[in-house]
């Protein structure tokens, strides 16, 4: 059987993990942001901003990690923007995400054409190259697989073990939580509602949006108009799969990515040359949906996830 | 001068004003606390007793007027600087996460947001101690949302010692407990004002106002109408004070209960969320009774009005109403078959905010003749329904058009207890039809319920209220976890035996069939 072949390969695991890291930056960015309380779906736009930001700093001549700062920076940007009409103002989480969103969106095109005017085909720069670790890259399977890969993969794996131990080890992961659970704890114990979800928005938009530098620094070397494809979205479903906790959406982005690597092998078995290669690409996604319906049935929301918090209200 | 004599001054408010739009809710309100004395804040719902405490504690700021901690100002709209300076509050509304433990609870906010570590094993000590001192048994490592909701208080007063709190605020802290649970926590109390603390206990039960406090505060209309030494004064008059008239009490006339009109037998039914579904309920409602249903929220009453109210059916066990077993169970059948609905929560379920007095009005008959023909409605037959309700339940209103959303909570419930009352119903719901009002509006609903029993109606009555399940029922049954109690006859418990009951002894052994 060839799935047998594609699962023993080391190129496939690699695949895998490649795939997964960009939906670990931005899904631990959505759920720090949904466990202080505010759905961000300004996650797309926001990886699209990354993506453009990023690999539009390392183009006009900054370093990689310069660039990953920038990209990082013009997310929080956004972040800001989001956090600002959804919590002190408290407007709709929905309607302000899908706003920012397309802003995003549309600002990292008319950002693309105003500088690139002429180009047809988008500019490469040099991306992140492998960072092969000494010795343990040489374990057969697991070595190519896990130890071979680029330094911002390595920081996604280290920043869901960091974000865990925020969460759940220090007080301001407790006052994270508890804004997202009662607010009104937050406030009885003397703490800002407003500052600790804010700062959690704008913070999750930096990592949403490093998720999306990944892609044009990391797994490509140029920006593309599409090339975000959704992601941001699966990331949501990935915090839901996920229970709201670091390592089970580590385990949900994981699971995503094997299905999604899987899929583009089994396109190239003579079973690819029956079925029509959309089902192929459905894959992942179906299959999302059954694990998300098995996984989340009993996942604990955040109580106050979506509701404003108005100091004083009656 | 006396300045010696006079115990230490801990808290004093100046002038404390505050408007919401047009309304006044608190009017120049003055007042010292000493150390170790309990005040009592009374007054009814809607006297500005949570709106001046919380003005106190930061979450408001005032228009006017000053607050004084230890002869210190305190700085207006920072629940922070009130911490700091030795206020604690126990909300009414526990502001506890129920996702984290009690430890975490009361560990939020306590250091710098920046430290990287919870400290956990140093306040794990100090809970302890805190919990032995004050008669606070809860367990540090529970999660908050599994806790009763006794406990959840005991931790809410934790956090306030753990924050070396001197000044204790507490809002109706007892609305929520059982009467043994409500000796504890004064116990606790008693405990803290030994040590030198003081305590604000704001409250509109009067026997509790007696037992606790040394000094009364009445609120009216958010004005300071009275201040008496609770040795100088009793219920009666305090009850005056607070409503401003003479109250009589509701009674009930001896009379001959009718045949039954729906009987359970052994029913059970699904779980409603977090709260129980009903497990091996035997229960008669007959004509011309009050059934009074005690028992503290969140043990199936919910469960037991969704059952007879038609939203939910019995997974096991029989129902009989009026000597038949109804087929399709649901809200249209129980209305069909006359049974009105007071519903508990009048804003969500018994109308709708932002229809008008005449649309609400209908709103369980408007398919019906004369409110509709052929599938059109008659406005105005239905506005006349609505003038006879207004005119009827003395519901103070600007007219029949008018969003009830404008209404007061008396007045919508008397436009409810018209709506119902009107159909001529044979069963009556009635679940907590008196929360949350003021005394004059309480004695009107009760009234109607009572001669709605006295024309032949079968009443079913649920409140948390024990005063008022003993004053207004013909036989009296407590639920606890889904169990119903045997009905006990009127006069034949005491509040403290219903209270055993309540907390959930008896129930054991042989009474799971009663």
């Amino acid at each position: 059987m060839e799935i047998f072949d594609i699962l023993l390969s080391a190129s496939f695991w690699a695949a895998v993990i490649r795939i997964a890291s960009p939906l670990i930056f931005a899904t631990l960015g959505e759920l720090i942001c949904e466990r202080a309380g505010v759905l961000n779906l300004g996650i797309e736009g926001i990886m699209v901003i990354g993506a453009f930001a990023g690999w539009m700093a390392v183009y006009l001549g900054a370093g990689l990690w310069a660039g990953v700062l920038v990209a990082m920076l013009a997310g929080m940007l956004f972040g800001l923007l989001h956090a600002t009409l959804t919590v002190p103002f408290g407007l709709s989480q929905h309607v302000v995400g899908l706003g920012v969103t397309l802003l995003a969106t549309a600002t990292a095109s008319f950002a693309y054409r105003l500088s690139l005017p002429e180009v047809t085909s988008p500019p490469k720069i040099e991306p992140f190259q492998p960072w092969e670790i000494p010795i343990v890259s040489d374990i057969p399977l697991l070595g190519p697989a896990l130890f071979s890969q680029t330094a911002l993969t390595y920081l996604a794996f280290a920043l869901v073990v960091a974000v865990s131990l925020v969460l759940y080890r220090t007080p301001l992961g407790l006052a994270l939580r508890a804004a997202g659970e009662n607010p009104a704890s937050v406030e009885a114990q003397g703490l800002s509602v407003t500052a600790i979800r804010m700062g959690a928005v704008v913070v999750g938009s930096g990592l949403m949006a490093i998720g999306g530098a990944f892609l044009t620094m990391s797994a490509f070397s140029s920006f593309f108009f599409e090339m975000v494809n959704g992601r941001g979205w699966i990331c949501i479903a990935l915090v839901v799969f996920g229970a709201w906790k670091p390592g089970k959406a580590l385990l949900g982005a994981l699971l995503f990515a094997a299905f999604d690597a899987l899929q583009v092998r089994l396109q190239q078995t003579p079973m690819g040359a029956v079925v029509p290669y959309q089902v192929f690409l459905m894959v992942p996604y179906v299959l999302s949906i059954l694990a998300l319906i098995l996984m989340s049935r009993r996942a604990e929301v955040p109580a106050a996830l979506m509701i404003p918090f108005n100091k004083g209200e009656r | 001068m006396e300045q010696a004599e006079e115990a230490e001054v801990v808290l004093r408010l100046d002038g404390i004003t505050k408007r919401f739009g047009a309304l006044v809710a608190n009017d120049g309100i003055s007042f010292d606390l000493t150390k170790g004395e309990v005040i009592a804040l009374l007054g009814e719902n809607g006297a500005g007793k949570t709106t001046l405490m919380n003005i106190l504690f930061g979450h408001y700021t005032a228009d006017a007027g000053s607050v004084e901690v230890f002869g210190h100002p305190l700085p207006p709209g920072h629940p922070r600087a009130a911490l700091a300076a030795g206020v604690g509050m126990v909300h009414q509304h526990f502001t506890l996460a129920d996702n984290m433990t009690v430890l975490e609870n009361i560990l939020l906010g306590t250091g710098s947001l920046w430290t990287p570590r919870l400290g956990a094993q140093a306040a794990r000590a100090r809970v302890a101690k805190l919990s032995a001192d004050f008669g606070l048994s809860v367990h540090p490592d529970a999660k908050v949302g599994t806790l009763t909701v006794g406990e959840r208080q005991r931790v809410e007063i934790l956090k306030a010692l753990y924050r070396d709190a001197r000044i204790l605020i507490l809002d109706e802290p007892t609305a929520v407990l059982t009467p043994q649970e409500t000796t504890a926590l004064f116990e606790t109390l008693r405990k803290a004002v030994a040590l030198g603390l003081s305590v604000i206990f704001i409250s509109h039960k009067l026997g509790e106002v007696m037992a606790i406090s040394s000094r009364v505060l009445v609120l009216r209309h958010g004005r300071l109408v009275g201040e008496v030494s609770t040795s100088d004064t009793d219920r009666h008059k305090l009850a005056e004070m607070m409503v401003g008239t003479e109250i009589t009490a509701p009674k009930l006339s001896e009379r001959t209960p009718g045949p039954a009109l729906l009987t359970l037998s052994n029913v059970d039914t699904s779980r409603r969320g977090n709260a129980p579904g009903l497990a091996g309920v035997n229960l008669t409602l007959r004509a011309g009774q009050i059934t009074g249903l005690a028992g503290v929220s969140g043990n199936g009453q919910a469960a037991l009005a969704a059952l007879i109210g038609g939203l939910e059916t019995p997974v096991h066990g029989g129902m009989d109403l009026h000597g038949d077993v109804p087929a399709d169970w649901s809200p249209r059948a129980a209305l069909a078959a006359g049974i009105a609905r007071i519903p508990e929560d009048r804003h969500r379920t018994g109308t709708v905010a932002d229809f008008t007095l005449t649309e609400n009005a209908v709103l369980e008959c408007y398919a019906d003749a004369p409110y509709s023909r052929k599938g059109w409605m008659d406005w105005s037959a239905a506005e006349g329904f609505a003038k006879k309700i207004i005119e009827t339940y003395d519901v103070r209103c600007p007219g029949p058009s008018a969003r009830i959303r404008l209404l007061s909570g008396g007045n919508m419930q008397k436009l409810i207890l018209g709506r119902v009352l009107e159909a001529g119903p044979k069963i009556i719901l009635a679940n907590q039809p008196v929360r949350g009002l003021d005394i004059g509006a309480v004695t009107f609903v009760q009234n109607r319920l009572i001669k709605a029993r006295d024309a032949g109606a079968a009443v079913l009555l649920i409140s948390e209220d024990l005063d008022e399940v003993t004053a207004l029922s013909d036989v009296i049954h407590v639920i606890y976890e889904g169990r119903l109690s045997p009905a006990f006859p009127r006069g034949t418990m005491t509040p403290a035996q219903l209270g055993t009951w309540m907390a959930g002894h008896g129930f054991e052994g042989g009474a799971d069939a009663a």
